[in-house]
């Protein structure tokens, strides 16, 4: 064990995860230890200081994205995790997972215009209330891919209201790229130590391969992780 | 017993694929307004008593096969065929 590393970041897969080998690569580039774990496990990685659901089809999407994983047996040790307030990020079907599992607020629903949708685009940091933005500004915008069928965020009007009244909308699209109410493209749990949004960070790390606004996300999460958590 | 669980978007709730749908029934000269597109799921219970089933379809649409913001579901007990 080094004493250089920095703080453990476990890194989850689900069977149909795909974005997971992305991930703990963009945390080790940013200084974090990632940690592979198996949905089948029952418990996080011993120091586990983050969580990153990562992206993917996870049981190949059945019923509705994510509704399935939110059962895998290593969602447990997640939410008890999430509960002691350690940091959890969801990214794409991690996002999925986390609102199917009542981690996160609201639904990803299918993309308005009926396409699967890649592309580079601009999202705005809405709010600094969470654990995760400490270093972000309001207004910050951040160049970051997406890819994805369903990612047509939706909550009711009083959820929505609600959730902006609690600083619980971290990014929005600036602009409407998926039909998501408000445009929005992440959220928080009232705690803000959840985090879930569907552009993926951990693509948008490195120059040579575009924009890297996902550096800030992933730190953000890499700070949040940086108090040791019981659990 | 047999069951059928069917799962709709809820009123109001955009649904693209019944939009596209509508539009390619447009398309193919029928006259239809709307189209909607739901979910059914077919359920054989263990059980043969109705009202339990009805207890545990409604438990199991609640827990797994509806999302209550988007989705409402109704229940058939029997073979609806």
């Amino acid at each position: 064990m080094s004493e250089a590393l920095g703080p453990r970041i476990a890194v989850v897969t689900f069977p149909g995860s795909n974005d997971d080998g992305d991930a703990a690569l963009a945390l080790e580039l940013l200084g974090a230890e990632a940690v592979r774990v198996w949905h089948a496990e029952t418990a996080l990685p011993e120091g586990a200081a983050g969580v990153v659901l990562p992206g993917g089809f996870s049981y190949g999407d059945y019923l509705r994205c994510g509704a399935i994983a939110r059962f895998a047996p290593v969602m447990e040790a997640v939410g008890a995790f999430a509960a002691s307030g350690g940091p959890v990020l969801g990214i794409c079907n991690g996002f999925q997972i986390l609102c199917e599992a009542g981690l996160l607020p609201g639904v990803l629903r299918q993309n308005r215009q009926e396409q699967f949708i890649c592309a580079d685009v601009t999202i705005t940091v809405e709010s600094t209330s969470s654990a995760f933005a400490s270093a972000w500004e309001i207004g910050q915008e951040l160049v970051i891919p997406i890819k994805h069928g369903e990612g047509n965020w939706y909550g009711d009007d009083e959820l929505v209201a609600g959730l902006e009244t609690r600083g619980q909308v971290a990014f929005r699209y600036a602009e409407d790229v998926n039909g998501a109410v408000g445009s929005v493209a992440g959220v928080t749990n009232e705690a803000g130590n959840v985090l879930g949004l569907m552009p993926h960070p951990e693509h948008a790390v490195d120059p040579l391969l575009g924009p890297t606004g996902g550096v800030a996300v992933l730190e953000g999460l890499l700070s949040a992780a940086g108090i040791p958590v019981t659990h | 017993m047999k069951a059928t669980v069917l799962i709709r978007p809820k009123e109001g709730i955009l649904d693209p694929q019944g939009e596209a749908v509508g539009e390619a029934l447009r398309t193919l000269g029928f006259a239809v307004t709307s189209a909607r597109v739901g979910r059914l799921v077919d359920v054989d219970l263990e059980t043969d008593d109705p009202a339990e089933a009805e207890t545990a379809l409604a438990a199991m649409s609640r827990d797994l096969l509806a999302n209550p913001l988007i989705e409402s579901f109704t229940i058939e007990i029997g073979d609806g065929a």
